[in-house]
């Protein structure tokens, strides 16, 4: 039933799909969103409130609506986009409207005394962010982000739907060429696997390192 | 505009015809099984003898670091040529959403376990209560308060989920989306679909805020207790003077309500 040859010949195909593609959106989106989750953070709560309102029941839209759907939105919407170039964006804007909230968790546990000192000594609030709230803030953020990261390149294979040909789309056709799809996605499964797990267990360590 | 209403128009309907049904029954089958896979890998994971963790653990960590995509491809493809089982589409998309979302569950149950203070579980040992009443009477009512905002979660990223089931020939919301698209315009028939599913999502949390409250007040946390808990879980989040206790609510449970922002809170 389960051939070792067909699994020994998908490994480096799927390997291949996996560097290209998998690990390429992964890297690019996280930043994206790392970046814009901050923005919108700090947007939500600096901005006058008939702006920051609407922007928080945009980020909250987004969050509540399925990723494959922005996925087919974006695509057919900007057509001269490459696959790839949505995949990266809509990625990074999806995922930045979770990382807004563990910004927004980290931002929220900085005790009201450290805005207070900042207030006291009179700082600009561009100052304020930069050297006391951010600095504080991120140290409690990180280990979320690392899991949002875990959880965007667990959703990669919903490239399949702009057609761009990563890892888990790459083990549907070597399934179909060979009649038999369980090697192929055994290979696919055990990368993600070998990739997430152990990062996953870095981000717990991290955690506790982390922890005050 | 006019022609991006009447797309509009023509699209809502239409999808609330026919992917709706799919999208529905792979929801709702996947968050029935959700709920099993996660209490009983959870309780077995927190209270089972030590290989029986070892195993509740393999097969959560299984699940969450395997991708759903994988998982359903796995089931729907492979399942079949390995063992000569064909669960069909709807009931692959069911299994597949039920195990992913149930191995991320199955996580919340052994946080909230773990959460139910000490004395209580102490207590039950004191009273030499059988493990069954003690579950049952004691420690599961609490659990559950703790569990339900997590669940919650999870339930919204279910319906989500539920978007990938096309890709194992199921025509749901987001297949039928895709179909209209020739017919309405692009932004039309995806902004149709994301409504529905925003306003789906809204229900199922709206209800499961309501299940939240009801859990809590049979804990003896009346409409009071809550909107005070509430309103002191705000106040140490906003950073604010820390609010001594003056709740009474027992254990605190009130200022649980959100595991996420819990654990950021500052420990005063």
């Amino acid at each position: 039933m389960f051939e070792l040859d067909l699994f020994l010949e998908a490994f480096p195909v799927l390997l291949e799909q996996f560097i290209k593609i998998t690990l390429v959106v992964t890297v690019l989106g996280s930043v994206i969103a790392a970046a814009l989750g901050l923005a919108w953070a700090i947007l939500v709560r600096q901005l006058p409130s008939f702006l920051s309102v609407p922007l928080a029941f945009v980020l909250d839209f987004i969050r509540l609506t399925p990723l494959p759907v922005h996925l087919l939105l974006v695509y057919y919407a900007f057509n001269s986009l490459s696959g790839l170039t949505v995949g990266v964006l809509v990625f990074g804007v999806h995922y930045s409207t979770y990382m807004a909230e563990s910004y927004r968790a980290g931002i929220e546990s900085i005790r009201s005394g450290q805005w207070e000192a900042a207030t006291a000594l009179s700082l600009p609030a561009s100052r304020t962010w930069r050297a006391v709230i951010l600095p504080q803030a991120i140290r409690n953020t990180l280990p979320s982000l690392g899991n949002w990261a875990i959880a965007m390149f667990k959703d990669t294979p919903f490239l399949i739907f702009i057609s761009v040909v990563e890892m888990v789309t790459a083990a549907r056709q070597f399934g179909g060429q060979h009649f038999t799809y369980t090697e192929a996605f055994t290979v696919a499964g055990l990368l993600f696997l070998v990739a997430s797990y152990p990062t996953a267990v870095l981000m717990r360590k991290l955690e506790k390192k982390l922890a005050y | 505009m006019s022609e991006f209403l009447e797309g509009l128009t023509t699209a809502l309907p239409r999808l609330l015809e026919e992917g709706l049904q799919a999208t529905l029954i792979s929801f709702a089958g996947g968050a029935v099984l959700m709920v099993i896979v996660a209490v009983l890998l959870g309780v077995a994971g927190h209270q089972g003898p030590g290989w029986l963790q070892v195993i509740s653990r393999v097969i959560v960590e299984f699940f969450r670091g395997t991708s759903l995509v994988v998982q359903l491809f796995f089931i729907f493809y492979a399942i079949p040529t390995l063992t000569g089982v064909d669960l069909g589409s709807t009931w692959a998309a069911i299994v597949g959403l039920g195990l992913n979302y149930g191995a991320y569950g199955a996580e919340v149950v052994r946080g909230s376990l773990n959460a139910v203070p000490k004395g209580q579980w102490e207590t039950t040992t004191a009273l030499s209560m059988p493990w069954t009443t003690k579950m049952r009477r004691v420690i599961w009512p609490q659990a559950w308060a703790l569990m339900l905002p997590g669940f919650n979660n999870l339930t919204v990223m279910l319906i989500k989920g539920t978007a990938v089931v096309g890709l194992v020939l199921l025509s749901d919301l987001t297949f039928e989306s895709d179909q209209l698209r020739r017919q309405v315009g692009t932004w039309p028939a995806f902004v149709a679909v994301l409504l529905i599913y925003y306003v789906i999502a809204l229900v199922v949390s709206t209800i499961m805020r309501l299940m939240e409250r009801r859990a809590q007040r049979k804990l003896g946390l009346g409409d009071y207790a809550i909107r005070q808990a509430r309103k002191d879980t705000d106040q140490v989040l906003a950073g604010a003077v820390a609010a001594d206790g003056s709740t009474g609510v027992g254990g605190g449970l009130g200022t649980k309500r959100d595991p996420d922002r819990d654990r950021e809170e500052p420990d005063n």
